[in-house]
């Protein structure tokens, strides 16, 4: 599957720290995964389990202070991007890799036309004049298939929708052709109908221009749907990765059996007084994470070294991993 | 927008009335009038001269009288006349309000424009060295009364170190011309402006660092670090103008209230506005000329209201005016 091509992207062992009051959280804590070329690979997890945060780091846009990335590494084609200089990674940011934010309603500055937002994105990576970047624009909105682009072009963000602004924050991500687009929890704030526009658009925008994208969502209901590979995260940290197809056959570690479980599915109605699955408990605090299996306290499946160790990657196949001694143990 | 700014300018006019009417009641309620203070100059002060001045003056008149006359010359846009100056009182705004207004505008554009410098620099630098030494300016500019900093400003660098002239709008005598006048009076408005907005100034610097830091941790920073804009550029294209907003409110508010200060600053530094007209007039008892800076003070404030809404709607798309 992935061949012998590099990886796009490979992220190894970074580690993401903030400092606050009540001590160090460690938000990412010692993550590897990596993209390939042409990949739609999705990064599940539920709030605060250090998704965003490591979507951050890979722009290096994560807050400083409070925060710092403090180890490992981000290969983009090769390079590492924590060595680039801070003029080289500007360069990066916006030409060879964009992002795209959860909340368009307060992604896009208020006091700029959207043509003003978009053109800028690409006058800062190509030297165009001001007027053919203003075509861009309109071609660009056009490409994203906002009505009246000509005019669009013109407006200030509070005159549009809310999914009509995700079209115009997705066209100024693609603007400059990235090879890689982050998309942070894209249509988190916008109502169903609207989350399967958006999610089409972001599919025929991959194809025609030929993207990679790294999908960053809590919504398993997006995840199969969108994706082909995925890397579920947990308390900062991956459990387990795979293809889409075979991690919702066979889900192999508990956290992600308890997250498959508590999708509600229709033609799986539930009578009479069962419920819908839950993970009991919340997540540990991440100041001073124990060394060892961060699940285990939730786990119903945990055993004695659980409580005691950190478990290793585990590779049942290729493209398949898992980080848990039950699971490991099971296959064995 | 011209029909708005027409109807603004109307809604204003019953305003202005309220405000003669108020004013004329209050500086009556005053003990003391004109023919008092004249008498008591000229050595005179007995009953048949005192009643020959009020007469004069029409202050023996009922004050419904004296009000209904006021208003109704006013609405002919005459001013009246000023007992102290022997001159109409028109004539007498006209030659002094321009030191006024340009002592004014300096000011504010120091305030302005130096609070909003050192406000980004603190937000910029923010808990740093940098942050802190501007915190404490802001803190000493805010907490230093008006009058000692003129009086303090004029012993240190009229004074002591003669680098500045101690008062006055241009240099008398002189008969520059041309570049000369204009620098001339640069060099005197200097420390009355800086001496009025001091104050200001350090409401600004920390409004507009708040503002700033504020703005910093929006979205749509974030968005546009990612489209790899450098630092510089976020900052005065993304940040400044949304972190305006509230200093532009407060410099409006504040425009008005700078009238007040001007007075204080144009009492020590011999500056020949309207401020110290204001000022000699109280005492003088001289209504015509009080009634009619309080009044041009109003409508002063009106205008400038305006304009900061105007400027608001420009600077905030969202906001629209209809």
């Amino acid at each position: 599957m992935s061949g012998v091509a590099p990886p796009l992207l490979e992220v190894r062992a970074l580690e993401t720290r903030f400092s606050t009051e009540a001590g160090l959280v460690h938000a990412v804590d010692g993550l590897s995964f990596s993209v390939n070329k042409g990949d739609s690979l999705a990064l599940v997890g539920e709030s605060g389990c250090g998704k965003s945060v490591t979507a951050l780091s890979i722009l290096r846009l994560v807050p400083d202070p409070p925060g710092r990335v403090a180890g490992g590494e981000i290969l983009f084609e090769g390079y590492d991007l924590l060595k680039l200089s801070r003029r080289d990674m500007r360069r990066i940011r916006g030409g060879e890799m964009s992002m795209i934010f959860q909340d368009p309603m307060t992604s896009l500055n208020p006091v700029l036309t959207i043509g003003d937002q978009i053109s800028e994105a690409i006058r800062t990576h190509e030297s165009v004049s001001r007027r053919s970047a203003w075509r861009r624009c309109v071609e660009l909105l056009e490409l994203v298939r906002i009505p009246d682009p000509h005019r669009r072009v013109h407006d200030y963000p509070h005159r549009l929708s809310g999914g009509m602004r995700q079209r115009a924050m997705i066209a100024m991500a693609v603007a400059c052709a990235p090879k890689l687009l982050i998309a942070d929890e894209p249509t988190t704030a916008l109502d169903v109908t609207i989350q399967a526009q958006v999610l089409g658009l972001l599919d025929r925008l991959k194809r025609e221009l030929g993207m990679t994208v790294l999908l960053i969502t809590h919504d398993l209901g997006v995840v199969a749907e969108w994706a082909n590979r995925v890397v579920v995260m947990y308390a900062g940290n991956k459990v387990e990765e795979g293809r889409v197809d075979e991690l919702f056959a066979q889900p192999l570690h508990p956290y992600t059996q308890g997250l498959l479980g508590a999708i509600p599915q229709a033609g799986r109605v539930h009578y009479t007084n069962a419920r819908l699955h839950e993970i009991s408990g919340t997540v540990p605090n991440l100041i001073d994470p124990p060394a060892r299996c961060r699940f285990a306290e939730r786990c119903a499946k945990a055993i004695d070294i659980c409580h005691r160790e950190y478990p290793a990657p585990f590779r049942p196949a290729a493209g398949r991993e898992v980080s848990c001694f039950v699971a490991e143990r099971d296959l064995a | 927008m011209m029909s708005y700014i027409a109807r603004r300018l109307l809604q204003a006019v019953p305003a202005v009335f309220g405000i003669i009417i108020i004013n004329f009641f209050v500086l009556h309620l005053a003990p003391g009038d004109a023919a008092d203070v004249l008498a008591g100059e000229a050595g005179a002060a007995n009953e048949a001269y005192m009643k020959q001045l009020r007469e004069t003056f029409g202050l023996d008149q009922p004050l419904y009288v004296q009000l209904y006359e006021y208003v109704a010359n006013i609405l002919q846009l005459n001013l009246g006349y000023s007992f102290r100056h022997n001159m109409a009182v028109a004539d007498l705004i006209a030659e002094r309000l321009p030191a006024t207004l340009w002592l004014m505008l300096s000011a504010v554009f120091l305030a302005v424009g130096l609070g909003i410098l050192l406000g980004v620099t603190s937000a910029r630098f923010v808990n740093t060295i940098v942050d802190r030494i501007a915190s404490v300016l802001a803190l000493l500019c805010y907490s230093t009364p008006v009058f000692w900093i003129g009086l303090m400003m004029i012993v240190l660098f009229s004074v002591e170190l003669g680098w500045l002239p101690s008062g006055g709008f241009e240099t008398i005598g002189a008969d520059f011309t041309g570049l000369d006048r204009v620098l001339d009076v640069l060099w005197h408005t200097l420390m009355p402006a800086l001496a009025l907005s001091l104050f200001y100034l350090a409401v600004y610097a920390r409004l507009m660092r708040a503002s700033m830091l504020e703005v910093y941790r929006l979205d749509f920073v974030t968005t546009a670090h990612a489209k790899g804009l450098s630092p510089a550029r976020v900052a005065f294209k993304h940040v400044l103008r949304n972190a305006l907003l509230p200093v532009v409110t407060m410099a409006g508010l504040h425009l008005g209230g700078m009238l007040g200060g001007a007075v204080v600053v144009e009492v020590v530094f011999s500056w020949p506005g309207i401020g110290r007209l204001a000022f000699d007039a109280i005492f003088q008892r001289d209504f015509n000329l009080v009634l009619s800076i309080l009044v041009l003070s109003s409508v002063l404030v009106i205008v400038i209201n305006l304009a900061v809404d105007l400027l608001y709607a420009w600077l905030d798309p969202r906001i629209e005016i209809r």
